[in-house]
C-alpha cells in the first residue's frame, strides 16, 4: 500500500505538467486578442496591444510560452493579472473561502444524500421512497439560480435567519446555506446511487448468510451492506470535490462569495491565461488527492480489492 | 459587514455557527456614530477593474470609480449636470490664433502624498500617456497636441495591417511647455473648437512625482489629488477610501470612509442594499426593473437620469448587400422602439430619435434621423422591396458577456415579424473577440454597438464613429461631406457656434443611415437609508463627494 | 462468498441484457434510444440461454404501471418532438410586446414571456432540440466514460494509472474554458452563425468530450470491485479472453450505478445546453429549447414565473419518464421480488 501510495504521488507530476500546458494552450487558444477589448468601445492603440502582447510573451510560439511559464512558476511566481494583481494574493484570498464552502457543501451532500439513500432502501415502495425521489426530481429540475434565490429571500431578507450576502472572509455559519444550495444537485443523486446500490446489495447471499447467523439487523445493514454499497458513492463525492470548488460560479454569485469558481470564469472570458492556469492547476491537485484518497477507500472498504 | 465582525469569533461549532449566523443576519444597521468612518463606511457596490489604476490607462467605469474621486483635473464634469467647470485651472485662456491655450493652476493645491501639484505634474503626466513606448490606452486623448504624431506614430497600414509603426522620435510633446511654477500652454495642431470641454476627463489628471520614480509602488499604493485618497485593497473583493482632509477643491467630500465591494451578481446587490447591507448601487437588476418594482421598493432612493450614451446596430458597410441605403432605412423603420422601451426596459429608456444622446449639454439631438427612426410597417416593407429585397438569413451579432440577449432578442423579432424575413442572432463569448471583429471588418450583419460620451459636446458621438478616419469607425461609413462638416465645426469660433455645426452634421447622417440609432438607457441606482444625499454621474460612476449620512436615529 | 458473487453477477447480468432489449425495442418504437444501451447488445449470441428470464421480465413489465406511464410519457415527448406543429401551430417566435409578461390565459395556456411570445408554442417548439440534446449527450458521456473506466478499472496498473490521471485532468479542466475553446474552433472559419444541426451536434459532442470523467470514475470503482470477484477468477481460469471477461462478466455487474447517473445527467445537460447558449456558444436564436428558455427566465422568477415553471415543469416530466422506466426494468428482472 505504501509503495502504491508514492507511486500516486510521483504521478503528480506529469499531470501536473500536462495540465499546465493543455490549460495554458486552451486559454490563448481562444480566439481574438484578449487584449483587443480592454479599452471599451473606442478600441484599444495599437502600441496598448503590442506591449501587453510582448509583456505576457504573447509574440512567441507556444511551447516558449509555456516554458518561460513554467520556468516563473517554479520560482514561486503566479505571474500577474492584466490589471497588476498578483496571482498568488488571488488565490490565497480565494482558496480558503472556497475550501470551506466546497466542504460544507459536501458535507451536507454526503449526510442526507446518504441518509435518504438508505431509508428509501430500507423501507421499500412506499411512501417514503416515492417521497425522497419527488424531492430528487425537484432538486434536479429546480436551477441553483431559483433555490439559491429563493433561500436568500425566505431566509435572509424575510426570516432574517442569515444575511443575505457573505462578503469577504465568511465564517462557517455564513457559509451554511450556500453550502445546502451548492450541494443540493449531487445530493439527490447520491441519494439515488445509494439506494440503488443498498437494493442490489440487499439481495446479495452473504446478507443473507449474515442475517442467517442471527446478527442483529442493524450490524447487517451498517457492516456488511452499507459498506459494500459505499464504494460508487465514495467515488462520486470524490470526483465532486473537485467540481464544488470550482463549478461553484452561480451560488458563488448569488451569495456573493469571493471563490475560486466566478475567479476561473472572470478570468476565461477576459482570456487572462495566467490566472486560469494557476488556479486550475491547484485544483487538479486537488482531483488528484481525492480520488487517491477514494481510491486507497475502497481498499478499505472492500477487503477483496488491493492494491500491489 | 457592519454584522459579520459580530458573527466572526463564535464558530466554534455548527449550532453555535448557527446560532450566530441567525443573530447576525438580515436587517442591516441603523446609522450610528461611527457610520461614515473607517470602522463603519459607506459601501459601493463595484466590480474589479480591468486594468492598473493610472488615469492615461484606465478606461472601464470600475476604474473610474476609484479615479474618478482620487483626481482632480483642470477642468471637472459637475456629476449632475454633466457640465463642464474649472476644477484645478484658475483660467484657461485662448490665444488670437486660436491654437494656443494658457492654463494658470491654483496655488496652494497638493497630493494626497504632500508633494505640491505644479504644472510640471500635468506636462509630465500628460507626456507619459501619449509616449508610444509607455502603451497607454488612452493615449489617442492627447491626439490634438502639436507634436502628438511624434511620441506616437500612426501606424502606416490600420491596426490590423502587419507592418509596426515606426518608433517615436521624441518623447515629449512640443505643444506642452511649463511657463512657471503653475502655469503651462497647450498648443494644438490645428483650432479646435471645444478641446477645453475634453480636458475634463481622466486621462488629463496629474500625477504626483512619485510615479514617474517608482511606478510598481503607485500602482499598488496610488496617489492622486482629489477629494478622496486611496486607504487599502484586497484584490477581488474590496477597496477602501478615506477623505482627503486638505483638499482645496469646491467637490470636497462630506463621508470619511469609503468602502467599494466587489459584487458579481447586481441582483445579490439589490438584496444587500434593500436590507441596507450596502449603501449604493449603480446597477438595478432585471428582475427588479419588471413592471418598475424598483421604484416601488425603493421609493425616492431610486436615481434615474438621463445617460450622455446611446445604443445604436451598426451596420457592416463592408459588406456589399448592406451597401444599398434603402435597404438599411427598411431595417430602422421595422423596428418598433417605442413598444421595446415601454416594454423591454420598462420605460427607463429613451427611443432615439437621432445619433447624439437626448437631454445632451450643448446640444441634444434635434431629431437627426427623421422619419426613419420611427416604426413604419408599410413604408419598412416598401423600402425593402426597393432595396430588391433581402436573401438568406440577417444575423444580427452581440456579444454575449453583457446584458443585451433580452432585448436584442426583441429587435430581431420586430424587424422579422415586419419584414417578413428570417432573422437570427450570433452571440460573440466575449467583449474581447466581439471588437477583434468589428476592428477586422469581419461582421456580416448588424450588429450592436454602444458609446458613452467622453466629453459634453456632441463632436463625441459623430467624429470618432463616422468620419472617414475616426478611430472606432466601424461601419466602413465614409462621406466627404459628412467629413467636411465636422472640419468646420472643429474650426468654430466659439463653443456655442461649433455644437450647432456638430449638430447639423449629424443631420448628414440622416440622409445615409450609416447605423440604426436604437435607444439610450437611464443611469440607474439607488442609495440606503443610511444616505441622505448621493447620486451617480452620467456615466454610471457613483460620486462619492456627493454622499451625505443621514442622521442617526434616522 | 463464492455463491454470493455469483449469484449476485447472475442475477445483475440477466438485467443488463434484458435491459439492453428492451431498450432496443423501444428505440424501434420511438426513435429515441434511452442511455446506456449500445453494449448490452455485443451480448447476441447469449440470448437464446437468457430468453426465459427476458420474457417473464417484459410480462411482468408490461403489467406495471410505473413502466407504462413512463414510456407513455416518453412516446409522447417522441411525438412532440417530432411534430411540434400538430401540437402548436403557432410560429414560436411571434413576438407581440403589447403582450409582454402576461400570464396564462385562455388565449395562451402558459402565458407570454418577457417579450410577448406564446410559452406554450415555445415549450412544445423547444422540445426536441432539449431532448435530443440530452439524450444523445448523456448516451455519449455514458458511453465514452464507460469504455475507459471499464478498461481502467479491469487492467488496472499502468492501464489504469495513464487513462484515470489522464480523467482528471480533464475532471479538472473547467467546463466552460473547454466549452470555448472546442466550439470557437469547430466555428472558427464559418461566416455568421452555422447551421443548427451543426451546432447540436458540436454541443453534444463538446458536453460528452467534457463531462466523461464521472461516469468513467464510477464506471472504474465498479469494475474495480467486480474484478476481484471469484467468478472473474474462475472465467480467467477457464481460459476466457479479456474481452470476453470485461463485456460478459464485468460490464453487466457494474451498469445499475452508471445508469442512475445517466438519468440525473439527462437533465444537467438540458441545462448545460442552455449555459453554452448564454455564454454565445450553443444554440441560437431563432431555435427553441427549453434550457434557454429557463435560462432566459433567470431575470423575471419574481415578475413572471410562468416563464420558469412551465419547460422546468416539461423538464421534471422528462427526467421523472427515465426515471420511472430505469427503476421499473431493474425492478422486473429481479426474481426476488416476484
Amino acid at each position: 500500500m505504501g509503495r502504491y501510495i508514492l507511486r500516486r504521488l510521483l504521478q503528480l507530476i506529469p499531470v501536473f505538467i500536462g495540465t499546465t500546458f493543455i490549460i495554458y494552450s486552451l486559454v490563448w487558444a481562444i480566439p481574438g486578442n484578449p487584449f483587443a477589448g480592454m479599452c471599451g468601445p473606442r478600441g484599444c492603440p495599437p502600441a496598448f496591444i503590442e506591449q501587453m502582447t510582448q509583456e505576457y510573451n504573447l509574440d512567441k510560439p507556444l511551447p516558449v510560452q509555456y516554458v518561460l511559464y513554467l520556468g516563473q512558476l517554479f520560482s514561486g511566481n503566479f505571474g500577474q493579472t492584466f490589471n497588476g494583481i498578483e496571482v498568488s494574493t488571488l488565490i490565497q484570498n480565494a482558496y480558503p473561502v472556497t475550501l470551506k464552502l466546497a466542504t460544507i457543501a459536501l458535507v451536507f451532500e454526503a449526510v442526507i444524500g446518504i441518509a435518504a439513500g438508505i431509508l428509501t432502501a430500507l423501507r421499500g415502495k412506499g411512501f417514503v421512497d416515492n417521497l425522497v425521489l419527488a424531492a430528487t426530481l425537484f432538486l434536479i429540475a429546480v436551477p441553483v439560480f431559483v433555490s439559491g434565490f429563493i433561500i436568500q429571500v425566505v431566509f435572509g431578507v424575510q426570516l432574517e435567519w442569515i444575511q443575505p450576502s457573505v462578503g469577504s472572509d465568511p465564517t462557517i455559519g455564513q457559509l451554511i446555506a450556500p453550502g445546502l444550495v451548492l450541494g443540493s444537485l449531487s445530493m439527490a443523486y447520491i441519494a439515488r446511487l445509494t439506494r440503488t446500490a443498498m437494493f442490489e446489495n440487499k439481495r446479495a447471499d452473504y446478507i443473507r448468510t449474515a442475517t442467517a447467523k442471527g446478527l442483529k439487523p442493524r450490524r447487517v445493514v451498517s457492516v456488511h451492506m452499507l459498506r459494500n454499497s459505499l464504494i460508487p458513492v465514495i467515488t462520486f463525492i470524490g470526483t465532486d470535490f473537485g467540481a464544488l470548488m470550482g463549478g461553484a460560479i452561480v451560488t458563488e454569485g448569488v451569495f456573493n462569495i469571493h471563490g475560486i469558481g466566478g475567479l476561473v470564469f472572470d478570468a476565461i472570458k477576459t482570456q487572462e491565461g495566467v490566472t486560469v492556469t494557476g488556479v486550475v492547476t491547484l485544483l487538479v491537485v486537488v482531483y488528484l488527492l481525492m480520488n487517491l484518497l477514494v481510491d486507497i477507500l475502497y481498499a478499505a472498504l472492500d477487503p477483496r480489492i488491493r492494491y500491489d | 459587514m457592519r454584522k459579520r465582525r459580530m458573527v466572526a469569533p463564535v464558530a466554534a461549532s455548527l449550532s453555535a455557527a448557527l446560532l450566530a449566523a441567525g443573530c447576525g443576519g438580515g436587517g442591516g444597521s441603523a446609522v450610528t456614530e461611527a457610520t461614515g468612518t473607517l470602522e463603519d463606511p459607506i459601501t459601493v457596490q463595484w466590480a474589479e477593474p480591468q486594468s492598473e489604476l493610472v488615469p492615461t490607462n484606465s478606461n472601464d467605469t470600475n476604474g473610474s470609480q476609484v479615479l474618478n474621486p482620487m483626481f482632480t483635473g483642470l477642468v471637472e464634469y459637475d456629476p449632475k449636470s454633466f457640465e463642464p467647470k474649472n476644477a484645478m485651472a484658475e483660467s484657461i485662456e485662448l490665444s488670437d490664433d486660436k491654437k494656443t491655450y494658457t492654463v494658470k493652476l491654483k496655488q496652494g493645491w497638493k497630493f494626497h502624498n504632500g508633494e505640491e501639484v505644479t504644472a510640471d505634474n500635468f506636462v509630465r503626466a500628460w507626456n507619459y500617456g501619449a509616449y508610444a513606448g509607455n502603451a497607454q490606452q488612452n493615449a489617442d486623448m492627447f491626439k490634438a497636441i502639436q507634436g502628438f504624431d511624434a511620441v506616437h506614430p500612426a501606424d502606416p497600414d490600420g491596426e490590423s495591417g502587419p507592418k509596426k509603426p515606426p518608433e517615436p522620435s521624441a518623447e515629449k510633446m512640443s505643444g506642452l511647455k511649463v511657463v512657471d511654477d503653475h502655469t503651462f500652454t497647450i498648443t494644438l495642431k490645428k483650432p479646435f473648437s471645444v478641446f477645453t470641454t475634453k480636458l475634463g476627463y481622466q486621462a488629463f489628471s496629474p500625477m504626483p512625482e512619485t510615479f514617474f520614480e517608482k511606478k510598481e509602488e503607485f500602482v499598488k499604493n496610488p496617489v492622486g489629488n482629489g477629494p478622496y485618497k486611496f486607504e487599502s485593497r484586497t484584490p477581488q473583493q474590496s477597496l477602501t477610501l478615506t477623505r482627503y482632509k486638505d483638499y482645496k477643491g469646491e467637490d470636497a467630500g462630506s463621508v470619511d470612509a469609503v468602502k467599494l465591494v466587489v459584487y458579481n451578481k447586481a441582483q445579490t446587490a439589490y438584496q444587500d442594499l434593500k436590507s441596507d447591507n450596502l449603501d449604493v448601487i449603480n446597477v438595478i437588476p432585471t428582475s427588479a426593473l419588471a413592471d418598475n418594482r424598483w421604484k416601488d421598493e425603493l421609493g425616492d432612493r431610486a436615481i434615474s437620469k438621463p445617460r450622455m450614451g446611446i445604443t445604436v446596430l451598426n451596420l457592416p458597410m463592408y459588406k456589399e448587400k448592406f451597401k444599398n441605403p434603402d435597404l438599411r432605412k427598411a431595417l430602422s423603420l421595422a423596428i418598433d422602439r417605442d413598444k421595446i422601451v415601454k416594454q423591454v426596459f420598462n420605460g427607463e429608456a429613451t427611443a432615439a430619435t437621432g445619433w447624439i444622446a437626448p437631454d445632451f449639454p450643448g446640444g441634444p439631438d434635434k431629431g437627426s434621423c427623421g422619419e426613419w427612426c420611427n416604426y413604419d410597417k408599410a413604408k419598412a416593407k416598401e423600402y425593402l422591396q426597393k432595396a430588391g429585397g433581402f436573401d438568406g438569413q440577417l444575423t444580427l451579432s452581440y456579444n454575449a458577456d453583457g446584458a443585451h440577449k433580452q432585448w436584442i432578442t426583441a429587435v430581431a423579432g420586430s424587424i422579422r415579424d415586419t419584414l417578413g424575413i428570417k432573422v437570427g442572432l450570433n452571440a460573440v463569448p466575449t467583449f474581447g473577440t466581439y471588437q477583434d471583429q468589428m476592428d477586422n471588418d469581419e461582421m456580416t450583419g448588424p450588429f450592436r454597438y454602444g458609446w458613452v460620451a467622453d466629453y459634453p459636446t456632441p463632436r463625441t458621438f459623430l467624429k470618432p464613429l463616422y468620419t472617414s478616419s475616426g478611430s472606432a469607425n466601424n461601419t466602413g461609413y465614409s462621406s466627404e461631406k459628412f467629413d467636411n462638416l465636422i472640419a468646420k465645426a472643429d474650426k468654430a469660433a466659439t463653443v456655442d457656434k461649433a455644437n450647432q455645426l456638430y449638430n447639423e452634421a449629424a443631420s448628414q447622417l440622416g440622409k445615409d443611415v450609416p447605423s440604426i440609432p436604437l435607444f439610450t438607457n437611464a443611469v440607474k441606482g439607488a442609495t440606503s437609508n443610511r444616505l441622505a444625499e448621493g447620486t451617480l454621474n452620467s456615466r454610471t460612476v457613483p460620486a462619492i463627494s456627493t454622499f451625505k449620512v443621514a442622521q442617526a436615529g434616522e | 462468498m463464492t455463491n454470493a458473487g455469483e449469484g449476485q453477477q447472475r442475477i445483475l447480468a440477466a438485467g443488463a441484457y434484458a435491459e439492453g432489449e428492451i431498450e432496443a425495442r423501444q428505440q424501434g418504437e420511438s426513435g429515441d434510444e434511452p442511455p446506456g444501451a449500445p453494449e448490452p447488445r455485443q451480448q447476441a449470441p447469449k440470448q437464446e440461454k437468457q430468453r426465459g428470464l427476458w420474457g417473464d421480465a417484459w410480462l411482468e413489465l408490461r403489467r406495471k404501471p410505473l413502466f407504462i406511464i413512463g414510456s407513455v410519457i416518453i412516446l409522447l415527448l417522441v411525438a412532440i418532438s417530432i411534430f411540434p406543429g400538430f401540437f402548436a401551430p403557432g410560429d414560436p417566435n411571434a413576438q407581440n410586446l403589447t403582450l409582454a409578461r402576461q400570464g396564462p390565459s385562455a388565449d395562451a395556456p402558459f402565458g407570454y414571456d418577457s417579450i410577448g411570445r406564446d410559452i406554450y408554442t415555445r415549450v412544445i417548439h423547444g422540445a426536441r432540440a432539449s431532448i435530443v440534446v440530452g439524450v444523445l449527450a448523456t448516451m455519449l458521456t455514458v458511453a465514452i466514460g464507460s469504455l475507459v473506466g471499464l478498461f481502467a478499472g479491469y487492467f488496472g496498473g499502468k492501464t489504469d494509472s495513464f487513462l484515470a490521471r489522464f480523467a482528471e485532468i480533464f475532471l479538472g479542466l473547467p467546463f466552460v474554458l473547454g466549452a470555448i475553446v472546442i466550439l470557437s474552433v469547430f466555428n472558427a472559419g464559418i461566416q455568421g452563425a452555422p447551421g443548427t444541426i451543426r451546432i447540436m451536434l458540436q454541443v453534444i459532442l463538446t458536453i460528452g468530450v467534457l463531462a466523461w470523467p464521472i461516469s468513467m470514475r464510477i464506471m472504474r470503482s465498479a469494475a474495480i470491485a467486480a474484478k476481484q470477484q471469484d467468478y472473474v477468477n474462475a472465467a480467467k481460469a477457464l481460459g476466457a479472453s479479456h474481452t470476453r471477461i470485461i463485456f460478459k462478466h464485468v460490464l453487466p455487474n457494474c451498469l445499475a450505478p452508471v445508469m442512475v447517473y445517466a438519468t440525473i445527467a439527462l437533465g444537467q445537460f438540458v441545462g448545460l445546453e442552455a449555459t453554452l447558449s448564454y455564454l454565445g456558444l450553443g444554440l441560437q436564436y431563432p431555435v427553441v429549447s427549453w434550457g434557454m428558455m429557463i435560462s432566459d427566465s433567470q431575470q423575471f422568477i419574481i415578475s413572471t414565473p410562468h416563464m420558469l415553471l412551465f419547460p422546468a415543469g416539461f423538464l421534471v416530466i422528462t427526467v421523472l419518464a427515465f426515471v420511472m422506466i430505469g427503476d421499473a426494468v431493474r425492478d422486473a428482472l429481479d426474481p426476488k421480488q416476484r
